[in-house]
């Protein structure tokens, strides 16, 4: 427990001197590149304004996520039960996905104009479902008939099958699936936080910081991202020990 | 020589068949067309005997074993369950399979306790536990119930799974190939439990096996099937004590046996002109 705690906050530390030393040794100034030591200032400057935009900013990948998780998995159900929806949907799929979604922001600023928060959710959402629905779905196709088998010649109902066996056995992948689109709806978020005039959140901050010229304050923007992504990255892990971690193999 | 389906007598009264399949016949549709599978399957189980199947690989085993526990309907034909016709799944059926399709985010005793779930709702949570303790207890699992089953050897797992294609007391036990992938000496251990669990359970049995020795051991008939498409092609009745102990297969009845046996499978493979 120790260790899994002192082990990444050494590496963190290490990072940074080496962040800090390397500024140094170049001698490089603040408008090319930010050292460790300019952030606390910049943060202690401008704390209201990471606190309101961090809240912006996790709330709506949030918020995007689980309703990545909710549809990713309505469709990974739909494409795991049925062949035909599998054949129909995955070409579609996989088109959307492939889709930079950079180049939907101003599509989708143009359908709802001025909704930013919605837009950022929706964005958050749209780049992060396609894992979910993948991995539930091949999670559920590849179930051996078996374990079907063993509940369905006693007479139980699909829905009783899928929450006591199909829902169990695909929920580490789920999870490993669930860590991607972590990151994925970050990046959908402040995609649109960036890109939208008068938008806010973290990316907006980011934005401001690059119009005025202060380095310091995008770098500690960048920081506070990493941050908050770290959370939500552990917030899944936690969650996945608890709901699978029968998964785990012992002495790895 | 065929026989058809056969009738034990007891004291000149018919004893009723837990099991019957009369005249089945089923094709699967395939991309390549449909392809016949079963024809002309004829099967009579008497209550509370064991019914062991053999034939070639992929002549239509596993289709019975479904046939029986109302998986699926067959395109012709009957079967019928405790004089009831077969027409959907039932709750007195158990199914275990080569696979011990235990799952993994529960414990053994929690895996037992499964059917029960599904077949007893209202049953208490004490009352599962006990009646999964004393099948455990029976196969030899007493102290590994709170175990996940990766922590368990390939035949305990098989012994767990066992427990609990019969924790709801089932009427029909429906085994396909449930020691195939153990081996030898962990097989003939199972054979033995198998036999205990039969004289303290009252189930009928039907097991498909690929080994012969273990369909003379464990059966009351031995059902030879034809190559696909699989017909009855041979009943032969094991008149053996109930108490068996493995010895009997190193003795000259067993012998005989097998020996018709092996004839029978190698003409069910299209193989007989070999032998004459
Ligand atoms: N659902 C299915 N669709 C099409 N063909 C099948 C299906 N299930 C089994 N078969 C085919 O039917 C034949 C008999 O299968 P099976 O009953 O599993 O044989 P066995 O258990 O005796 O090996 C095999 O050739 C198999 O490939
Ligand atoms: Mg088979």
């Amino acid at each position: 427990m120790l260790r899994q705690i002192t082990v990444p906050i050494i590496a963190i530390l290490v990072f940074l001197g080496f962040w800090e030393w390397l500024v140094w040794v170049n001698g490089w100034p603040n408008f090319k590149m930010a050292s460790p030591s300019d952030l606390p200032p910049a943060y202690s400057r401008y704390w209201e304004l990471f606190l309101t935009m961090g809240w912006q900013t996790l709330w709506r990948t949030v918020v995007g996520l689980l309703l990545a998780v909710v549809v990713g998995t309505l469709i990974g159900m739909i494409i795991g039960f049925s062949r035909l929806m599998r054949d129909a949907l995955y070409p579609l799929l996989v088109g959307f996905n492939a889709i930079p979604k950079a180049t939907l922001v101003p599509v989708i600023s143009l359908i709802f104009i001025g909704q930013h928060d919605f837009n950022t959710v929706l964005m958050a959402f749209m780049i992060s479902f396609f894992p979910i629905a993948v991995s539930v779905g091949i999670g559920l196709s590849t179930l051996e008939p078996e374990y079907r088998d063993i509940l369905r010649s006693l007479g139980a109902s699909k829905y009783t099958i899928f929450t006591k066996i199909a829902l169990p056995k695909t929920l580490p992948e789920f999870f490993g699936a669930l860590k991607v689109s972590v990151t994925l709806a970050f990046i959908g978020t402040n995609l649109v936080e960036i890109v939208s005039p008068h938008g806010r959140g973290l990316g907006a901050l980011f934005k401001s910081g690059e119009t005025n010229g202060d380095y310091p304050l995008m770098f500690a923007v960048l920081i506070a991202l990493a941050v908050l992504g770290i959370v939500l990255y552990y917030a899944v892990v936690f969650l996945e020990k608890i709901f699978a971690g029968w998964a785990e193999r012992e002495g790895s | 020589m065929s026989r058809g389906p056969f009738l034990l007598l007891n004291e000149g009264r018919a004893i009723e068949n837990l099991i019957e399949i009369k005249g089945v016949k089923h094709a699967y549709s395939t991309k390549a067309g449909p392809l016949p599978v079963l024809d002309g399957l004829e099967v009579a189980v008497p209550e509370g005997t064991f019914c062991a199947v053999v034939g070639p690989s992929g002549c239509g085993k596993s289709t019975l074993t479904r046939l029986v526990a109302g998986l699926m309907k067959p395109d012709e034909g009957e079967v019928w369950l405790h004089g009831e016709r077969v027409r959907g799944p039932r709750k007195t059926v158990g199914m275990a399979f080569q696979n011990p399709v235990l799952l993994e985010w529960r414990t053994i005793l929690e895996n037992v306790i499964l059917p029960l779930e599904i077949v007893a709702p209202t049953m208490s949570r004490a009352k599962r536990v006990e009646r999964a303790m004393e099948l455990l207890e029976m196969v030899g699992l007493k102290g590994f119930e709170n175990k996940r089953p990766s922590e368990l050897s390939g035949g305990m797992r098989q012994r767990a799974s066992l427990c609990r294609s019969i924790v709801h007391k089932p009427e029909v036990l429906i085994m396909d190939e449930p020691f195939g992938a153990l081996d030898a000496f962990t097989r003939e251990d199972l054979w033995q439990t198998m036999r205990e669990l039969r004289a303290a359970e009252p189930f009928t049995a039907v097991l498909i096996t690929h080994d012969l020795r273990e369909s003379v051991f464990l059966g009351d008939q031995v059902i030879v099937l034809s190559g696909r498409p699989a017909r009855t092609q041979y009943v032969m009745n094991v008149d053996l004590p109930a108490d068996r102990t493995l010895d009997v297969l190193y003795e000259k009845p067993v012998a005989d046996m097998l020996s018709v046996l092996r004839q029978q499978i190698k003409i069910a493979q299209g193989r007989d002109e070999e032998v004459h």
